[in-house]
């Protein structure tokens, strides 16, 4: 499956992070889906990870030899759908 | 700020259906809907479901959302459309990006006094170099290219995945008038019920067991595909790889859980691989930890859609409940009728495994919560 992993296969499409990046991040210490969007922005794009979180934590599970539930996920914080400056300057009702 | 007594977010089969029954009882309800259409994925669902009687068997999944949506607007439920629950704060204030008819869109709070969250599943994806070629694109994406939008998303059509989404969608674009070249499945044996699987084969399309995609390749769009056998140890055998010829890749790789909201307003998770990675722990009134807020349908674990609905239907009878609707014997009675028909869901020998996957969930519920 290793042709699977070539390093310069893209995972996060919105940040334009390839695996041979990502790989990157845990050899110099990342250890979850943070570490890694830390190093990397993986996950920062607009669609916040929703593509490649998945693809992060199975890279992780297999250079750690880890299970996927140690792998973590991103943090979440409000808004957790992307919305415009425009909707937020008109205040809340 | 507005008040309502229940919010749901996502008018699926399992939100619409805990607003039928909380607004059947009497509960003031709003569900918040994404989507220009509420039904969820109901709607592309043109095929008829199984089971028995009691689990709608016979019916397609578009008549079962036009059922339903006839029954929330007869009990009075307010349904929100093109609009996203954008956060969810202590207190139960649930946070919407509103989309209004004129197309603006604006930011509302609301106070709830019971908050379900029904917000579904998102496929996943499956790397293999070439993965992000135009052309490629999940299983349900294509669905609904076909079935709602009447797009065909191609001419030509790979499919990896062999579960029950694999082989649906591929007949349904056969149906549309794409040409299905293959189905790829990594495992040894096809992944879904036999039924669909033999429909496939009687139109002579070959399902290529033990292998998987190795490579996309194309300019503008993917135009073909190497695949290649798998050994015992999913391992690409050199030698056995096969060029195929196709403008569109639709992955049928599972589905994932979408717990943005449930972390958000830290109720705890477990994680279960056979329900497609975290979800919310939850009693048998769909309830989480987080006392008046309840998780229902796929947010708790990927199944179908006659589970999600009858989960809804639980967490709407237990909301009204908790609201004084429903004494607790009217509300056991309903509860009992429920589960019933989930454990009847959940029978046979793809059933089975998510209904001990149901007990696990239920069996880690804690004691004592928040």
């Amino acid at each position: 499956m290793e042709k699977k992993f070539d390093d310069d296969m893209l995972v996060c499409r919105c940040e334009e992070i390839t695996v041979g990046e990502i790989r990157q991040a845990i050899a110099e210490g990342a250890l979850d889906v943070v570490g890694v969007k830390r190093r990397t922005r993986a996950g920062m794009g607009l669609c916040q990870g929703k593509t490649c979180e998945k693809m992060v934590q199975q890279i992780l599970a297999q250079e750690l030899c880890i299970g996927p539930e140690q792998t973590g996920s991103s943090s979440i914080r409000p808004p957790v759908r992307p919305i415009t400056f425009g909707t937020l300057a008109g205040g809340i009702k | 700020m507005l008040n309502r007594e229940v919010v749901i977010a996502g008018a699926g089969p399992a939100g619409l259906a805990a607003a039928i029954e909380a607004a059947k009882a009497g509960a003031q309800v709003l569900v918040v809907d994404l989507n220009i259409k509420p039904g969820g994925q109901l709607f592309k669902q043109i095929h008829k479901f199984f089971g028995s009687s009691a689990h709608r068997s016979g019916i397609r999944g578009m008549d079962i959302g036009t059922q339903m949506l006839a029954e929330a607007e007869k009990y009075g439920v307010e349904i929100w459309i093109n609009s996203a629950v954008i956060g969810l704060y202590s207190d139960k204030i649930v946070s919407i990006e509103r989309g209004l008819e004129n197309g603006e869109k604006e930011l509302v709070n609301i106070q709830a006094k019971k908050v379900i969250l029904a917000t579904g599943a998102s496929e996943n994806v499956v790397r293999f170099k070439g993965w992000t070629l135009p052309g490629i694109m999940g299983a349900g994406a294509a669905q609904t290219m076909i079935n709602v939008n009447r797009v065909k998303p191609g001419k030509k059509v790979v499919m990896l995945g062999s579960g029950n989404v694999g082989l649906i969608v591929s007949y349904q674009l056969m149906q549309a008038g794409c040409d299905v070249v293959a189905l790829v499945e990594a495992a040894p044996k096809i992944g879904g019920y036999g039924v669909h699987a033999s429909k496939i084969r009687r139109a002579g399309v070959p399902i290529y067991t033990s292998h998987t995609i190795i490579e996309a390749r194309g300019t503008d769009r993917v135009s073909e595909v190497t695949i290649a056998e798998l050994d015992s140890k999913w391992q690409p055998i050199p030698g056995t790889e096969k060029v195929l010829e196709c403008d569109v890749v639709t992955l049928a790789a599972g589905l994932k859980p979408i717990s943005d909201l449930v972390r958000l307003h830290d109720l705890d998770l477990t994680f279960n691989a056979v329900f497609g990675g975290w979800v919310p722990k939850h009693n048998r009134d769909m309830e989480s930890t987080q006392s008046g807020i309840y998780v229902a349908g796929d947010t708790t674990g990927v199944e179908e859609a006659n589970t999600a609905l009858e989960e809804g239907r639980l967490s709407g009878v237990a909301a009204a409940e908790a609201l004084g609707y429903l004494t607790a014997e009217q509300a056991k009675e309903l509860k009992d009728d429920i589960w019933e028909r989930l454990d009847g869901l959940r029978m046979g020998p793809f059933g089975e495994k998510r209904m001990f996957a149901k007990n696990d969930i239920l069996a880690d519920f804690p004691a004592c919560v928040k």
